[in-house]
């Protein structure tokens, strides 16, 4: 399960090697716009290295790779694919014609590298046309592990003023949502900006666990705890989830068709998700699997 | 490769090493500046060669200012040196 996703400077090597211990689920190793054009080609010796060698801890690791209209991209996939990070993170994706380009490469560079796995995409929808395609881009190919969105570049290209309160990417969000839980994939929200503002950040990160966000992107190792505390269930739901399954259990001892908690009917919906709080905390705090079913 | 100009990679930032290759006639001549020379000066050395030698770099005068630089970051800086000394990368 992916709560966190915090990016991470390519070519920043004190900040890579101690990236693992910030307790994000996964970390972005970021080659694009924290990288200057000047450096791009020993931040991607130096991210290869690191995903050679480094790998001590089960982090999830995506690499952000350039926007395929820049002369990067293709130097990117090539350096970084045969390390198999977890996922490739292409940015600006905005339909189906990009989406050709970038896994025509991709599949190219796996197979000169012998590797017998797709690597897993995990596009960032941050321009008009990309939210408009969303869905197109969701159920692309089997390689989509899920959508992220990126306010900011958003905001810029809808020509309006990127807020705190975020009203300008409801559309947006709620777009991504929809389209990724269509398509079956996860989907990540924005980051919040205001590194100082915890409050702030942890009513952002609510709103978007209401909506329907599996995680979010940040940009602040500050952040981390907050988003990975909204993303988690709470005791009172595991407890609720696991009272569920009892019932649903009991109730098929009992050869009972329908089945009440609380005054309240627990049809297929609310047992499916139970299962997937049940499992959620057993992911998350590794607790033992529910077989009260 | 052939070191055909001086070029580096690398910063004196902590964890980091800066990394400067120079066309050298015959032989590799290596240069170690350290915070931790004492303790892992054999180490560095013995990366620093090793990626060299996987460059096929037979000569070059490398000068390396490590600030304390894991054995992945160290071998990145080198390699990327050598590849800027090509003409091949970003900057000089």
């Amino acid at each position: 399960m992916i709560r966190t996703l915090s990016f991470l400077p390519g070519n920043t090597p004190n900040m890579l090697i101690n990236g693992e211990t910030l307790g994000a689920d996964a970390l972005i190793l970021d080659l694009e716009d924290a990288v200057s054009p000047a450096e791009k080609d020993t931040a991607r010796i130096l991210v290869r290295n690191y995903l050679r060698t480094q790998r001590i801890r089960k982090t999830f690791l995506i690499v952000r790779i350039n926007a395929t209209d820049t002369a990067y991209w293709r130097d990117d996939l090539a350096i970084i694919l045969p390390e198999k990070p977890d996922a490739v993170l292409p940015t600006k994706v905005s339909g189906r014609q990009m989406l050709d380009t970038l896994t025509a490469e991709m599949s190219r560079v796996e197979q000169d590298a012998g590797l017998e796995r797709p690597t897993p995409l995990l596009p960032l929808i941050e321009t008009a046309m990309g939210v408009e395609n969303a869905i197109e881009i969701a159920s692309y190919s089997d390689r989509i592990m899920g959508l992220a969105l990126g306010g900011e570049d958003l905001t810029a290209d809808l020509h309006c003023k990127r807020t705190k309160e975020g009203q300008e990417i409801f559309y947006a969000r709620t777009r991504l949502v929809c389209a990724a839980r269509a398509a079956g994939v996860n989907v990540f929200d924005t980051p919040f900006t205001d590194v100082d503002d915890m409050e702030g950040l942890e009513k952002d990160a609510q709103f978007a666990k209401a909506l329907g966000f599996s995680g979010k992107l940040v940009i602040s190792p500050r952040h981390i705890d907050t988003v990975n505390a909204v993303f988690s269930p709470t005791e009172e739901e595991i407890e609720y989830a696991r009272l569920i399954l009892a019932c649903i259990r009991d109730a098929k001892a009992q050869g009972k068709g329908v089945v009440s908690l609380r005054g309240k009917m627990i049809d297929a919906p609310i047992v499916a998700r139970a299962r997937q709080v049940v499992e959620d905390a057993r992911q998350i705090f590794g607790e033992e699997e529910d077989t009260d079913e | 490769m052939h070191i055909e100009k001086t070029a580096a990679a690398g910063t004196l930032e902590s964890s980091d090493c800066l990394v400067t290759v120079e066309p050298s006639a015959s032989e590799i001549k290596l240069e170690i500046e350290s915070v931790v020379l004492s303790q892992y000066g054999e180490e560095i050395r013995g990366t620093v060669l090793e990626t060299l030698k996987s460059l096929h770099v037979q000569a070059a005068s490398v000068h390396v200012q490590d600030k304390g630089a894991l054995n992945c970051v160290i071998a990145a800086r080198v390699e990327a040196a050598v590849l800027r000394a090509q003409g091949e990368g970003g900057q000089e």
